[in-house]
Order: C-alpha cells, then sequence, then structure tokens
C-alpha cells in the first residue's frame, strides 16, 4: 500500500495532468502505456476499482508484443473480470490472451472457476476457491464480488428461495448468515418467511426478471424520439 | 467513371495483368502528386484482387497508404470524391493489413529472399500504424463531433450523404467516417470485441444513416456488428440486426447483379444466414425473423438447425463447421520471430476464438432441453421436472439458473435485459413458467403509417396543382 502514491506520483509526472483512463480514451494504440496499464491493474487490485477498458487495452498492448507479458499482471486481470459477472468480461479477456499462455496452470483453475460460475454450479465454484487460495486473495474483495454475482442470479431466478438454496450460493452459513440476511433485509429489500413449519424462504425483491409480468409495461411504451418524428404532420 | 468504366477497362485490358505503372502514367498528368497516389491506390487494388502480390509490392502498397493517408491528414485535399470510393479504400486497407498479418504467419517454405524482406521491413502493415492510422482519420475528421452536432441539429452530414455541397471537401469527412467501421472490423479480427463495438458506437445502427448508402459498408458494418454481438452473447441484437439487412439484401441485390462487388455481397450473405443460424439455436427469437428471410433460412438450415438443438457430437460439429464458415479472418497481430524453426501460425487465432465459442456452446448445452418442457408446463415442481430431464434436484436448479444467466445480455453499460422467449421464475420449489407474448409494436407501426399517409397526401396535392 505504501507504494502507491509513490506510483501515482510517476504517472503524473510523466504525464502532465492526464489520467491513466484519459490516456486511454485519448491514444488507445500507444505501446508507451504499457507501464502505465499494469500499475493501474495493480491500482485497481489495491483500490477495489474495475476499469475494463483499461485492462482490455493492455490485453491489446500484451497481444501485439508477447514478448512484454506480464503473467501475474495478466491473472490480476482474469480475476478483476470474474468478479465483474454477469458482464462477460472474463471471456472478453480470454479472446485476447494467446492459447499457449491459457495453458498456465493457474489460468487453467481461473478458466474452471469461470465455467462454474457461468453455470451456476456454486458449490463446487466455492470449493474449487478454496483450494486456490493462493492465487485469489491476491485481490481484495473477491468473495463479496461472487457472492453479488450469486445474489444476482438468483434474483434473476427465485420470487422466494429456500435457506439452503442461498447457503450454498453464497458459502454462507449458520451464525454468519443470520447476520448477512439482517443486512439485506435492513437494505436490500429481503424478507424471511417460514414455510410450512420447516426452513426458512427468502423473499428477494420484486424485478422484471423474476416478476414477468412487470416487463411488459416497458414494451408496450412509445419511445419519446419515435413521437418527435411526427410533430411535423401533427403541427 | 469510378464504379462504372474502370471495371470495364479492366475487363477489357488488363483482366490478368497489371494497370501501368504510376510512372508511366505521371507525365500525362503533370505529375499530379494527389493524382498518383490515388492512382496507385487502384493499382494496388486491382493488384490484390486479380494477381497475387509478391512480398515487395505488398510493402509498397502499405507505404502508399501512408503517403495517401498523410496527404488527406494534412488537409491538402481539395476534391471531393465518391462515397463508394472512399468506403472501398478504408475496406481495401483493412483487408490488405488481414492478408499480410496471414501471409507473414506462413513461414514455412518461405525463401532467404523473403524472410530478408519481411526482417528488413519490419513495419510494414505494422498493428500499430494500422490502428493509428485509423484513429487519426477518425480524430482529425472531428466525425464524432460532427454527428454529434448533428443530434442537435447544428449540422448537416446524412441528409448531403456525407457530401460538402459548399466548395469544401468530403474526402476526410468520410475517411473518418469510414474508418469508425474499419476500426470495428480491425478489433474484430483481433478477437477484441467490446473495443470494435465502442469503435462503432458514435454511428446510430438503428436507423438508416451514411453507412447504408455503399451497399459494401451497409453489409460489413451489420456483420462485424453482429458477429461481435453474437460473441458478447448479446443474441437478440445480433438476431435484429442480421434479419433487417438480410431481409434488405434480399430486396435489392438484384440492382448489384453488375457490380464488381456482386460475389463479396452473396458470400457475406450466405454467412450472415449461418451466423444467424446459430443465434437462433442458442437463442430461439423466431418472432423477430421476417417471413421471408425465415423462409430463406429454413431453405438453407433447416437440417443442421434441428441438429444444433440436440447437443450431441454432431451438434457441435455444426457449431464447429458452421462458425469456421462464417467468421472472420482472425488474424495474429504480432510480428513473427524469425530466428526460431519456423512454423505457420496463420490458424492459431482462428482456432482460439472457435475453441472459446464452442466452450460457451457448451456450457448451454442443457438449456434447449429444460426449453422444451418448460413450454409444456405453465407450474411444475423442481423434483418432477428433475426426474423428466433425469438429473438430481440440485443439478436442475444449477440449469434453470444457468438458463437464467446465458438468457441475460449485458450491455456495455451494465444494464441487463431479457433474451428469453420461454421466461419463469421459481417460488421456493415450483417452477411457473410465463411464456412470453408476442407484444406486437403498435406504436412504430402507426407512426410509421401516419408518415406515410402524410407524404401520400402531400404528393396528392401536387398533382392537382398540375
Amino acid at each position: 500500500m505504501g507504494r502507491e502514491p509513490q506510483q501515482q506520483q510517476q504517472q503524473q509526472q510523466q504525464q502532465g495532468s492526464f489520467s491513466v483512463e484519459e490516456l486511454v480514451n485519448v491514444n488507445p494504440y500507444n505501446p508507451d502505456l504499457l507501464t502505465d496499464l499494469e500499475n493501474f491493474v495493480n491500482e485497481q487490485v489495491s483500490s477495489q476499482t474495475y476499469n475494463l477498458d483499461a485492462n482490455l487495452c493492455l490485453l491489446r498492448l500484451y497481444q501485439f508484443e508477447p514478448a512484454r507479458m506480464s503473467i501475474p499482471i495478466v491473472a490480476r486481470i482474469l480475476i478483476k473480470a470474474l468478479m465483474a459477472m454477469p458482464a462477460p468480461d472474463f471471456s472478453l479477456c480470454l479472446f485476447l490472451i494467446p492459447e499457449q499462455v491459457q495453458m498456465e496452470e493457474q489460468f487453467k483453475t481461473l478458466i474452471v472457476l469461470s465455467h462454474y460460475l457461468e453455470t451456476a454450479r456454486f458449490r463446487q465454484f466455492w470449493d474449487e476457491a478454496a483450494k486456490n487460495r493462493s492465487i485469489l486473495e491476491v485481490v481484495p474483495g473477491f468473495e463479496q464480488a461472487i457472492q453479488a454475482y450469486a445474489i444476482h442470479v438468483l434474483s434473476l431466478t427465485y420470487q422466494k428461495v429456500p435457506r439452503p438454496v442461498l447457503a450454498e450460493a453464497i458459502n454462507i452459513e449458520g451464525l454468519s448468515l443470520d447476520k448477512f440476511l439482517e443486512y439485506h433485509i435492513n437494505n436490500s429489500g429481503w424478507v424471511i418467511e417460514k414455510s410450512h413449519g420447516r426452513s426458512q424462504v427468502i423473499v428477494l425483491p420484486r424485478s422484471e426478471f423474476n416478476h414477468p409480468e412487470l416487463k411488459k409495461n416497458t414494451a408496450d411504451s412509445v419511445p419519446f424520439e419515435h413521437v418527435t418524428r411526427i410533430f411535423p404532420v401533427l403541427s | 467513371m469510378y464504379e462504372g468504366s474502370f471495371h470495364r477497362l479492366t475487363d477489357r485490358m488488363f483482366r490478368e495483368s497489371p494497370w501501368p505503372s504510376a510512372e508511366a502514367i505521371a507525365p500525362y498528368v503533370d505529375n499530379d502528386h494527389v493524382f498518383c497516389l490515388l492512382y496507385r491506390e487502384m493499382w494496388f487494388r486491382h493488384l490484390y484482387a486479380r494477381l497475387s502480390p509478391t512480398a515487395r509490392q505488398r510493402v509498397e502498397s502499405w507505404d502508399n497508404y501512408c503517403s495517401l493517408f498523410g496527404v488527406v491528414l494534412h488537409g491538402v485535399v481539395n476534391m471531393q470524391l465518391p462515397n463508394q470510393w472512399l468506403w472501398d479504400m478504408v475496406d481495401e486497407f483493412v483487408y490488405q493489413f488481414q492478408s499480410y498479418c496471414q501471409y507473414r504467419a506462413k513461414l514455412k517454405n518461405r525463401t532467404d529472399d523473403e524472410l530478408q524482406l519481411l526482417r528488413q521491413y519490419d513495419q510494414a502493415w505494422n498493428v500499430y500504424g494500422v490502428l493509428n492510422y485509423l484513429q487519426a482519420l477518425v480524430e482529425k475528421s472531428t466525425i464524432i463531433q460532427i454527428l454529434e452536432r448533428e443530434k442537435e441539429g447544428l449540422e448537416q452530414f446524412t441528409a448531403t450523404d456525407g457530401y460538402d455541397y459548399e466548395g469544401g471537401s468530403n474526402v476526410l469527412k468520410m475517411l473518418g467516417y469510414y474508418s469508425m467501421i474499419g476500426l470495428l472490423r480491425v478489433h474484430c479480427l483481433l478477437g477484441d470485441y467490446h473495443s470494435g463495438l465502442k469503435c462503432l458506437a458514435p454511428i446510430d445502427i438503428s436507423q438508416q444513416g451514411v453507412y447504408t448508402i455503399v451497399i459494401g459498408s451497409h453489409i460489413s458494418t451489420i456483420y462485424h456488428y453482429g458477429f461481435a454481438s453474437l460473441m458478447l452473447r448479446r443474441y437478440v441484437d445480433a438476431i435484429r440486426e442480421f434479419n433487417k439487412i438480410l431481409l434488405y439484401i434480399l430486396k435489392y441485390k438484384q440492382y448489384h447483379q453488375k457490380s464488381p462487388q456482386y460475389d463479396q455481397i452473396l458470400k457475406k450473405n450466405e454467412q450472415m444466414y449461418a451466423l444467424l443460424a446459430i443465434c437462433l439455436s442458442l437463442c430461439p427469437q423466431t418472432k423477430l425473423i421476417e417471413e421471408n428471410v425465415s423462409s430463406q433460412l429454413k431453405e438453407k438450415y433447416n437440417d443442421k438447425m434441428t441438429k444444433m438443438q440436440r447437443y450431441d457430437d454432431e451438434a457441435y460439429a455444426v457449431y464447429d463447421e458452421l462458425f469456421s464458415y462464417a467468421c472472420p479472418k482472425f488474424i495474429t497481430p504480432a510480428a513473427p520471430v524469425l530466428d526460431e524453426p519456423l512454423t505457420n501460425y496463420n490458424q492459431d487465432a482462428y482456432r482460439l476464438q472457435l475453441k472459446l465459442f464452442l466452450y460457451e456452446v457448451k456450457q448451454q448445452q442443457l438449456l434447449s432441453g429444460v426449453r422444451s418442457f418448460l413450454k409444456l408446463y405453465s407450474t411444475i415442481s423442481i423434483g418432477k421436472l428433475a426426474q423428466y430431464m433425469e438429473v438430481d434436484e440440485s443439478t436442475l436448479r444449477t440449469i434453470l439458473m444457468t438458463y437464467k444467466h446465458k438468457m441475460h445480455a449485458v450491455d456495455s453499460k451494465g444494464n441487463i435485459t431479457s433474451n428469453a422467449d420461454v421466461d419463469f421464475y421459481i417460488n421456493e420449489d415450483i417452477i411457473h413458467v410465463v411464456e412470453s407474448k408476442t407484444t406486437k409494436r403498435y406504436g412504430d407501426y402507426f407512426l410509421r403509417q401516419i408518415l406515410k399517409f402524410e407524404e401520400m397526401i402531400g404528393e396528392l396535392d401536387r398533382v392537382k396543382l398540375d
């Protein structure tokens, strides 16, 4: 952490007042950006932020000059991309990484993890993740990000989800799960119901995805721009 | 002259030989620099199309593009050129880059002379150079700002088809415009679909625009847009645009029969049907498809689409076949390493994209099964459906969640939309199926009819005056 401010200072010296993001927008095909972009990946890791465009830009530079590729940086980008699910960022990154590089042990692991997430096999995912702590703990916030994704998929699918299903998906049980639930009851509008006297059922917030009838209202409307086309006729 | 005579003369005089060299022509045009650059650009284009260029000619063509774009970028050009010509220039530039990358990647059986040339001209068709020329054309032309200002009614661009009727030149502006499409294509060749779509974003493809004037540009735009969307799992976007353009080609292809691009049009047409077949197999949205397109599709791919639904080995073979047939010619952009044992690596990029695509297909293999069951029920318990599908309950839950995940597209801003034809939700242990009904877009239909009616009335009024 101590190195961060120093790095930022260096960057600013190099580029005057431009941030890396601005540079990527202004001049996306510039090999001189490589080091800045690598530092920026580290910055995203430590500050728990994310910028897909910058990371793709870096992978592109690696693609153009494979000799300059840094495996640890690529690993960080991929983990960050996993954390961005449900967006397809992980595949977007893989499209740019040469096949022989993808054969590296740690990348194979990440590809397996991505596969479990893509097919919603959360139990296998958490088992596999536990075995590969060393790769993943480099990036803070990983678990929370995956839990958020799991909750996203559950909310697409369920109106009411049984407690054990939720527990498996987010890998939290017992007392910690109670705390977790309490937090979401207060902050995300979750409701707990008792079902048939057996176990708890969690009612997830309504959305057009788990209440498809909500969607139709938007489909029926006509965008304003389309209506403007007939203004000359009406006047 | 550009669209007609040049090709007629080519057919008559230079079917299998190059046109006279620019040096031979120069004295007749007072050594006009720009004329010679333009002439040479066409000279090389003809050479690429009819003969096979040598390594040296490839390099010379690159140099010529550098000089030509250099002149354009510095604003020395003051003429107007047909859109068709300017599009062809950008299109050919990207094509020759792709062709050079393929050529450079086939290192086996290269002669020493050829290797020497590769070494000597390692900057020719360099990927940075190509991208930066296109990017520079976009920026220098300020085309993005022009399109922005047009939206606010401050500037005319689409209304004049990009031409300048006030004495200025359209060359830089239009090259900039077409370069956005060129960038989309280069990014697709590199496998960078997200960045490709970002380059195209200033052009609103939901409407007609300058990109639709030249059919080559129209097709290239939609083909690459659709392909990138397919790879990003935005199936509905891809299906919608493929449907539109295929209908357009169906209607208008007869007018292009004599065009030198006719074969190219037909080829892209076939490729887009193949891509459409893939999209619809992964995401059945048949109601988005217009009748005529649908019957063409059935004629071409009915058997294959039935096979793709089955998700057995034969199905993968069909996905593989259609993808390989219809995908862009992917390239490896890095310069070759000429010291190691020389190998051919020109297929590497394609193999990677194919592999990752089939991986995606595999992740979705159980979805068509679940879809056909869901269609039969309005409610069914998890336990019962698991029995029918011969899996255990927790596996079924993962399949159902996969279905939801894969059928929801995430756009570049992170907004999520449902692409599902059959939707459902789970209440504890019971699945409730919601068949999405065809919501006809009456609003749009009425708006179009109102405009049409107004137009007709206007015409009738004019008739009376005569």
